[in-house]
């Protein structure tokens, strides 16, 4: 359990980002998956210069930077936003390697990781440590997130994916905000990827595959269970999904009926499921409504 | 002031279904003029608008606002001096978003640092005054969602929103059509009261021929892309709807065939 809550709370920021263009833009973007794998390669070469903290920072940035292709792509040059995402994430297959010096993995052994920094500054065992880490990560995520949404830019940005007819009729930049968007939904994508490197103190060029469906998991789970309100509430319940989802998991898993490799069909058809929900219940009402009509008639 | 040159505009050019919706069409807004425009299906006012409001670029001509050529400002840049108003009360809004949050949105547009608090104490009693004038009740109810308003209810707020930043001109395109015959007044009642307050250089496009009269201070009347009445003062005040029709017959030789507009008239 402790295991699910050290991982929930560490993809917690890979909920967010996802919510950020899943919700609050309302497009779809795959780039997720290319961007937390650039999010750990870059990551990782940095640690290996024994800087946690600037490898963190540089997986932001470079997060960030993934996010701004995909944005271009779609605004600047018309790609449709799914196509745009996946060509960004194709593409950065190659850019991740070089990141890696063409290697398909990085050991972190022996170097200083924001993990072993805190292991010695921390009173706490190293389980809680590690659930406090990424505890703190999300919560400062979180805030950050919160405020910035409550800004002129934050509201413009809102307001983009809310209702792009009144934004162009507006003297707000439509183009620019999405790619502004995007921009800050892949920073969080690649952030978690960065602290993922140094919680498992490894970089692999296939930690992104199923990344998407993991944060999209998160944010319906959340969602589940918060409902559908404002961007606070939304963010908020993004975290939580996102643990809730990791204890999921954990149980599916520990009962010793699924081996590992389960994991992302399992984690497929939780999404499939939380998505298909709404469609169900109205399925079922109107069939309901049906019955109640034919015994009236 | 907004001063239109010569515009000429064709739609699909070379294909067969080519449409010339402008036709040299030149007019000008005095500061003081609140122009309602009427106009068959098709004559182009919809059109006119799109050209002044940048939603597609003209083919010839020139637009020229208080002294500056914006024929070819992109649409974004050109709103910050023109707010716009749909026939579709949907369109003017934010529906996951706060009143409060909408009318900032318009509010804070030309000055605010990016990364200000977009709602602020100080301008809430603006909004608070602004939205009291409406009588609907949305002063006490500016953190509600706008996708909970009615249609006439968010016109209204979509109203405050284009004329809160002082734009240069006002482009209403039919947006009282969507609302119920007593909405319609009241947003139409709010609008001449906004215009008058704030002096905003106003075009109106509607249907109904009676407040096409009534309303503002002149009349322009477009046919397949040109301007073919424009009447104001004293020729205006004496002129009944019957005139207009009249007159619209004389000069095209046919009969005016806006459905909306004949069935409205009664």
């Amino acid at each position: 359990m402790m295991g699910a809550l050290q991982l929930g709370l560490m993809y917690a920021l890979l909920a967010m980002g996802v919510y950020i263009s899943f919700r609050i833009l309302n497009t779809p973007d795959l780039t997720a998956e290319g961007s937390f794998t650039l999010g750990v390669a870059v990551s990782a070469m940095v640690t290996m210069q024994d800087q946690p903290i600037l490898a963190l920072l540089a997986a932001f940035a470079a997060g960030a930077l993934a996010g701004v292709v995909t944005g271009l792509l779609q605004t600047k040059v018309g790609i449709h936003p799914i196509l745009a995402g996946i060509l960004t994430m194709s593409g950065l297959y190659t850019v991740n390697m070089m990141v890696m010096n063409g290697a398909p993995n990085v050991t972190l052994l022996g170097k200083q990781t924001l993990y072993r920094m805190m292991f010695k500054i921390l009173p706490f065992t190293k389980d809680v440590t590690k659930a406090v880490i990424g505890g703190v990560m999300a919560v400062l995520v979180l805030v950050l997130l919160i405020w910035f949404f409550k800004t002129h830019i934050g509201l413009c940005i809102r307001a983009t994916g809310n209702n792009e007819a009144m934004v162009r009729s507006s003297s707000i930049n439509a183009s620019g905000m999405k790619v502004f968007g995007l921009a800050l939904s892949n920073a969080c994508i690649g952030l978690c990827g960065g602290l993922v490197a140094q919680y498992q103190g490894y970089a692999d060029i296939s930690s992104g595959i199923g990344m998407m469906v993991v944060g999209l998991a998160s944010v319906i789970i959340g969602e589940a269970i918060f409902g559908k309100r404002g961007v606070t509430i939304g963010l908020i319940s993004a975290i939580v999904g996102s643990v809730i989802y990791r204890i999921l998991i954990d149980i599916a898993l520990s009962s010793d009926q699924f081996p590992v490799f389960y994991l992302k069909l399992i984690s497929a058809v939780i999404v499939a499921v939380a998505l298909a929900l709404p469609t169900i219940k109205e399925k079922f009402r109107y069939y309901r409504i049906r019955r109640e009509g034919r015994r009236n008639a | 002031m907004l001063e239109i040159r010569g515009l000429y505009k064709t739609f699909g050019k070379g294909t067969v279904n080519e449409h010339t919706a402008l036709k040299n069409v030149s007019l000008t807004v005095k500061d003081d003029d609140f122009v309602t425009m009427l106009g068959s299906n098709g004559a182009g006012k919809s059109t006119l608008f799109g050209a002044i409001a940048g939603t597609f670029l003209v083919d010839a001509g020139q637009i020229i606002l208080d002294g500056k050529d914006v024929t070819f400002m992109p649409d974004y840049k050109r709103a910050r001096k023109i707010g716009m108003l749909f026939q579709d009360p949907l369109k003017g809004t934010a529906p996951d978003m706060t009143i409060e949050e909408n009318l900032s949105l318009a509010y804070n547009q030309s000055y605010r640092f990016p990364l200000a608090k977009a709602v602020q104490k100080k301008d809430l009693a603006v909004y608070r005054e602004k939205l009291a004038a409406f009588e609907m009740g949305l002063e006490d109810r500016m953190k509600m969602k706008v996708g909970l308003l009615s249609g006439g209810q968010r016109q209204a707020l979509t109203l405050l929103m284009a004329t809160i930043a002082q734009p240069h001109l006002l482009l209403l395109d039919e947006h009282t059509a969507a609302l119920d015959p007593a909405t319609a007044e009241k947003v139409l009642k709010i609008t001449v009261q906004i215009v008058r307050e704030q002096k905003i250089p106003t075009m109106m496009i509607t249907h109904n021929m009676q407040s096409a009269l009534s309303v503002g201070n002149r009349t322009v009347m477009m046919d397949a892309g040109e301007v073919i009445l424009d009447i104001s003062g004293d020729e205006r005040a004496q002129m009944q709807v019957t005139d207009l029709m009249n007159l619209y017959a004389g000069k095209r030789g046919k009969l005016l065939d806006n459905d909306r507009m004949l069935l409205s008239h009664t």
